[in-house]
């Protein structure tokens, strides 16, 4: 089934980078920024692919790369009874445009990817936070965001109201480390003792 | 007769546009939704939902929890059909461990009972909760006496009304206990008479059909352009059910109808539930004339607990019990968009795994959220009343669109 899909796509779209999860389970297509409008609409409207739903958009954030965002974008074809994941690389500055014109069910997947990563959306209409409070400051989904937030809310008994303060935690956060070894791990700890003290003989 | 005596009068009558704030406490905005109409006197012109007020950040907390330990947020998702939530993230963490293959029959057979359970659970709290918001109350006390001897199974399976944590990456938590097929085949024989029951309250009632037919129209088009599923597409016109078409566990072994709308409206909307009920029921008789006695999850006890019997004997199994609840098993690289047809519709699950014991980034993808996006589309030109029937038919639970 993924392999029908994989000819028609190059067939369709030659320059498509495809890769595969689960060993081959699952389609992904990996695209620049540039020209993502022209080929979500020719993944939509070419027969043979008829993606003509985008069930899903969302971040993912990798701090460690120069463009930190990916946003991945999930599509459907009813007809065909196929899937397709498509990956965007972004920044925080770089705009991914907007598929909300293609697909009008994307508008408050690419609201909540803004209001979670702050990935902007270039030609979304409407560029309100969705999740989040009103008001609210930073993207939680990013992985350098701390789990607890930074602000918390209570009702304040005195001034009859409710009242937004810095979190105050009566514990520190505590984030256990369980990782050690057992089969994850292929070098226990320690082992590079036995590399550091080793006398090289002679080679025979 | 002179032309300059004719006078034109026009009568200018000004409606004023004014903003109603629906909710976020009102009964029959199904939970914490608040709409801002833009009225045009009763007409709604605009409807702009504002959602996130039930937003516990789910997706950061499960990135910091074990698969084992994030399970149990996916039951606080959808909470009218917990067990398909689950069902959506042990299908995507087994796929990534590539133990899908291993799954005993038997426990495939549950997860399948229960996520049927579940289906006539969720469309039983629909449909009559439906009625209440348009004006009728008995529905609403029926059904949640069928309800409760649901979640009594619940309960029996997996100790809890509720948030049953039951359904668990290779299997279930544990067995069914002594006569509950019995029991659940017995239930099954009364639950017709109820449908029959319940229909006769409201198919053909005049009240509930002015109501309903053809309010909220979506044609099929539309549906796909706004992202439906489950019953919100079928009832459209579509007979597209993830069961069919991309079956997991024992789905494809079993014999069901799709029921269609045809004219998407609320009215259909609702036919396509109680249709579904009965399906419902067939895939529950199979699944119990086919279950045969056997394991209920994989053996490997990497991933599933041992026996509490091995482990008062065997050191193996005590390391293992141990190492399974602190560090939970390590998922390999990868990532999986998975998918289970849940009551509302398409329940998927975007989990990314970079190798260690907590999941990169789980991505949930509630059936939900996309209908109600549709709601101003469904509802402008209707009369405020109608709004709360949309709302309604659409079967919008903020656990999981707020998540």
């Amino acid at each position: 089934m993924v392999e029908a899909l994989q000819a028609a796509l190059l067939a369709a779209i030659p320059e498509a980078r495809l890769t595969t999860q689960r060993g081959g389970a699952e389609l992904v297509l990996h695209t620049p920024r540039e020209g993502l409008l022209a080929l979500m609409l020719r993944l939509r409207d070419t027969p043979g692919l008829e993606f003509a739903q985008c069930m899903d958009i969302c971040g993912v954030d990798w701090p460690e790369r120069s463009e930190r965002f990916e946003v991945v974008y999930n599509l459907l074809s009813l007809t065909l009874n196929q899937r397709l994941r498509v990956i965007v690389p972004a920044s925080e500055t770089t705009p991914v445009p907007s598929v909300a014109a293609i697909w009008p069910a994307a508008t408050w997947f690419e609201r909540e990817t803004w209001d979670m990563y702050g990935v902007v959306f270039e030609g979304l209409t409407d560029m309100r936070r969705l999740l989040t409070d009103y008001g609210f400051e930073g993207h939680p989904l990013r992985k350098d965001f701390p789990l607890s937030g930074h602000i918390e809310l209570r009702y304040d008994e005195e001034r009859k109201q409710v009242v937004y303060e810095p979190v105050k935690l009566t514990q520190d956060f505590r984030s256990f480390d369980f990782l050690s070894p057992w089969e994850a791990m292929t070098t226990l700890p320690g082992d590079e003792k036995i590399h550091l003290n080793r006398v090289e003989g002679p080679k025979p | 007769m002179s032309v300059t005596t004719t006078q034109l009068t026009t009568n200018t009558v000004q409606v004023d546009s004014h903003t109603i704030n629906f909710g976020p406490q009102h009964p029959a905005a199904h939970g914490v939704l608040r709409l801002i109409l833009e009225m045009k006197g009763e007409v709604v012109e605009r409807a702009d939902p504002h959602i996130g007020l039930l937003h516990r950040g789910t997706e950061k907390l499960i990135e910091h929890k074990t698969y084992l330990q994030a399970l149990p947020y996916f039951d606080r998702l959808d909470y009218v059909s917990p067990m398909c939530m689950e069902h959506a993230f042990a299908i995507a963490t087994e796929r990534l461990l590539g133990i899908e293959g291993d799954i005993p029959e038997r426990a495939q057979y549950i997860r399948v009972l229960f996520s049927e359970i579940t289906r006539i659970l969720n469309h039983l709290l629909n449909v009559t909760t439906y009625a209440l918001d348009c004006g009728a109350i008995t529905p609403a006390l029926w059904g949640f006496e069928q309800r409760e001897h649901l979640l009594e199974m619940y309960e029996q399976v997996s100790g809890s009304h509720y948030h049953a944590n039951y359904f668990r990456p290779g299997g279930v938590a544990k067995d069914l206990p002594a006569g509950m097929e019995a029991r659940i085949a017995g239930w099954c024989e009364q639950f017709p008479a109820f449908i029959d029951k319940l229909e006769g309250l409201l198919t053909n009632n005049r009240i509930f059909k002015q109501r309903t037919v053809d309010i909220g129209v979506m044609t099929a088009e539309q549906a796909i352009e706004w992202g439906f599923s489950g019953p919100c597409l079928r009832a459209s016109g579509l007979a597209w059910d993830l069961r069919r078409s991309q079956p997991y566990d024992v789905y494809d072994r079993m014999e069901f109808d799709i029921p269609v709308g045809r004219h998407g409206d609320c009215y259909d909307r609702y036919l396509v539930r109680i249709a579904e009920m009965r399906q419902s029921l067939r895939i529950i008789a199979q699944c119990l004339a086919q279950m045969r006695p056997g394991p209920v999850k994989v053996l490997d006890n990497k991933i599933t607990p041992p026996k509490r019997g091995a482990m008062k004997r065997s050191m193996e199994a005590l390391i293992h019990h141990f190492k399974l609840y602190t560090e939970g098993y390590h998922v390999p690289e990868g990532s999986t968009y998975s998918v289970v047809e849940a009551p509302k519709g398409e329940f998927g699950v975007y989990l990314v795994a970079d190798g260690g014991n907590k999941p990169y980034r789980c991505k949930i993808r509630a059936p939900g959220y996309a209908h109600l996006q549709a709601m101003e589309v469904l509802s402008k030109g209707h009369m405020l009343a109608d709004a709360v029937a949309i709302i309604g038919s659409l079967d919008i639970v903020f656990g999981e669109i707020d998540r």
